[in-house]
């Protein structure tokens, strides 16, 4: 859910700005001093802002677990969760099952995103497959990676291709999408430039359709991405013996909430991670654009 | 995917009159006709491969035996109990998780302090993937109908709190300028420049929160098997070996989703045709 994060425009309701008046002359150093305390204190309030609520949350868990207000099967101690984090992290099954339901989502989501920015590319670039495979892809993708599960595996079992299917076919529909909607956005005016200087058709692509498309496109390869672990979590939720889904389900059949709650964190940070990579990638490719300012 | 990417696109021409893929184009087929090509094409393989008997799976079902089953559990009203059930939820794990994001969204665009309270916290808590979260709402809410809407007021509750905080925090300066000049209360400074100029992204929000309670009614029902649902249907038709339960719930499944798509996509043109196409023009 996260690339749905875009730049916050600076905006308050509430505080007018306030201009600081300026002394003349040297400033002193207890000026100086205000000065930087003046321009470090933001950041410090934002920072000492963001503990309450979690720390508020976290007594209460605390409290809870320790006066037993509810059975610690159902709400295990903080100090219990930390614990068996440890011991999950140190046996190394937090590790080997994390990895392998990276390796899943990578392998799923290069193969979906691959095929969805080769679909999208044709179908933008040439109007007649549009008119062919467009309403298809549209039925194919009207009913979400969940709803293909029962019947995917009465066809390809619960073994790891499911998986990899699954997880391709939610990257695959965003990619698509956002790639047709990129390629079908260049605008006629960047076609005329390039028409007016010659470029052959080659250069017309390399040069001029894909950078004005790619923004839109890796967009949808971030979304493709977010979709990616959704789906490969919820289908080692359901059919898996190995992952972070699967140890969440070992845990909660063994009523260890402390387990599901380690494995719930490390899915998170996994996701997290995901997602934060793709956006330095994007940093780096969109160099090109910050320079012309 | 926001609305005013979408209206780009519309607006200029496509590329594809200079398309390499030219040689593409065979003009056989009248292009109103052309969607209907490959799954006329497949619909016939299907047809095809029951009538010359090519396979002897057990997976293997007709067509006509999928539309038996449809019309078997449409008349003993199974398949709309099924239905029933299933949007049901769908819709109050919906209203209830967009209100609160909508509460959420709103006091953390409205207010710094919020956002410096509360923000961190959430996009903390965003990033644990949804269906994690089924065991832990499993246990505290156990299996029934209130751990599914639980779940699926949480499946809304994301990206309306982050498009409606969004769409508050970009409404251009100038605008609360103005309102300053006309020295607006803040209740109308609110209903009448806030609100409407969030309005779009709060939109895009709860129209992905549609979206996301559908695959999570799916998903709830998938893993939280009690009850009857649409995703149970699923479920029981897996189990058994029934294709065309599967095969049936499958398409259900997709077009629930596609109507809900575009009641939605309704809405928002009616909601927002105030701003006519100005936007999209730059």
């Amino acid at each position: 859910m996260s690339s749905f994060n875009s730049a916050t425009a600076s905006l308050s309701l509430q505080d007018a700005d306030v201009a600081v008046p300026r002394s003349t002359g040297q400033p002193t150093l207890a000026a100086r001093l205000l000065g930087a305390w003046q321009a470090a204190w933001p950041t410090l309030r934002r920072f000492l802002l963001a503990w309450p609520f979690p720390l508020a949350i976290f007594a209460l868990w605390s409290a809870a677990a320790h006066f037993e207000w509810v059975a610690p099967q159902v709400l295990p101690s903080p100090e219990t969760v930390f614990n068996t984090f440890g011991d999950l992290f140190n046996s190394g099954e937090l590790r080997t099952n994390g990895v392998i339901s990276f390796n899943r989502v990578v392998s799923g989501f290069a193969i979906g995103a691959s095929s969805g920015l080769l679909l999208g590319v044709l179908m933008g670039l040439s109007p007649t497959f549009k008119d062919y495979v467009y309403p298809i892809f549209r039925a194919f993708a009207q009913v979400p990676s969940l709803g293909w599960l029962p019947l995917l595996m009465m066809l390809v079992g619960i073994d790891e291709a499911l998986k990899i299917i699954l997880v391709a076919k939610a990257a695959l529909v965003p990619v698509a999408l956002n790639t047709l909607k990129g390629i079908e956005g260049v605008p006629t005016r960047y076609i005329e430039v390039a028409k007016v200087y010659g470029f052959n058709q080659w250069q017309l692509l390399v040069r001029v359709v894909f950078p004005a498309a790619f923004p839109m496109i890796w967009n949808g390869v971030r979304y493709g991405l977010t979709h990616s672990w959704l789906a490969l979590v919820a289908v080692e939720l359901l059919a898996s013996s190995e992952g972070l889904g699967f140890l969440i389900v070992y845990g909660r059949q063994l009523y260890q909430m402390d387990v599901v709650m380690a494995a719930v964190v490390v899915v998170g940070a996994v996701g997290f991670v995901l997602d934060k990579v793709l956006a330095t990638i994007e940093t780096r490719l969109l160099r090109w654009r910050h320079d012309a300012f | 995917m926001t609305t005013s990417i979408l209206q780009l696109a519309a607006t200029d021409k496509p590329v594809v009159s200079r398309s390499p893929l030219r040689w593409l184009h065979p003009a056989i087929v009248p292009k109103p006709l052309r969607g209907w090509v490959i799954p006329g094409l497949l619909f016939v393989l299907w047809w095809a491969a029951y009538r010359f008997g090519w396979t002897q799976s057990q997976l293997f079902v007709p067509i006509e035996k999928v539309w038996d089953t449809a019309v078997k559990l449409s008349s003993t009203g199974e398949l709309w109990k099924a239905l029933g059930a299933s949007l049901a939820r769908d819709l109050a794990g919906f209203v209830i998780g967009s209100l609160i994001g909508l509460l959420v969204g709103g006091a953390l665009g409205l207010s710094r302090l919020m956002e410096n309270l509360i923000g961190p916290t959430f996009h903390t808590l965003k990033q644990i993937s949804l269906f994690a979260w089924i065991p832990l709402i499993s246990l505290w809410f156990g299996l029934g109908d209130v751990a599914k809407v639980a779940f699926l007021a949480l499946a809304a509750f994301f990206p309306v709190v982050l498009n409606s905080f969004e769409g508050i925090r970009s409404v251009p300066r100038e605008y609360i300028e103005v309102a300053r000049v006309f020295a607006y209360s803040r209740t109308q400074l609110l209903t009448r420049v806030v609100l409407p100029s969030a309005l779009p992204s709060i939109f895009t929000g709860v129209y992905l929160a549609l979206i996301y309670a559908w695959l999570a009614t799916l998903g709830a029902e998938y893993l939280l098997t009690s009850g009857v649902g649409i995703g149970n249907l699923l479920t029981d038709g897996r189990e058994h070996f029934w294709m065309d339960y599967v095969i049936l719930g499958v398409v259900v499944v997709g077009i629930v989703g596609f109507l809900l798509n575009w009641i939605a996509s309704r809405i928002e043109a009616r909601l927002l045709s105030w701003r006519g196409r100005s936007t999209a023009q730059f």
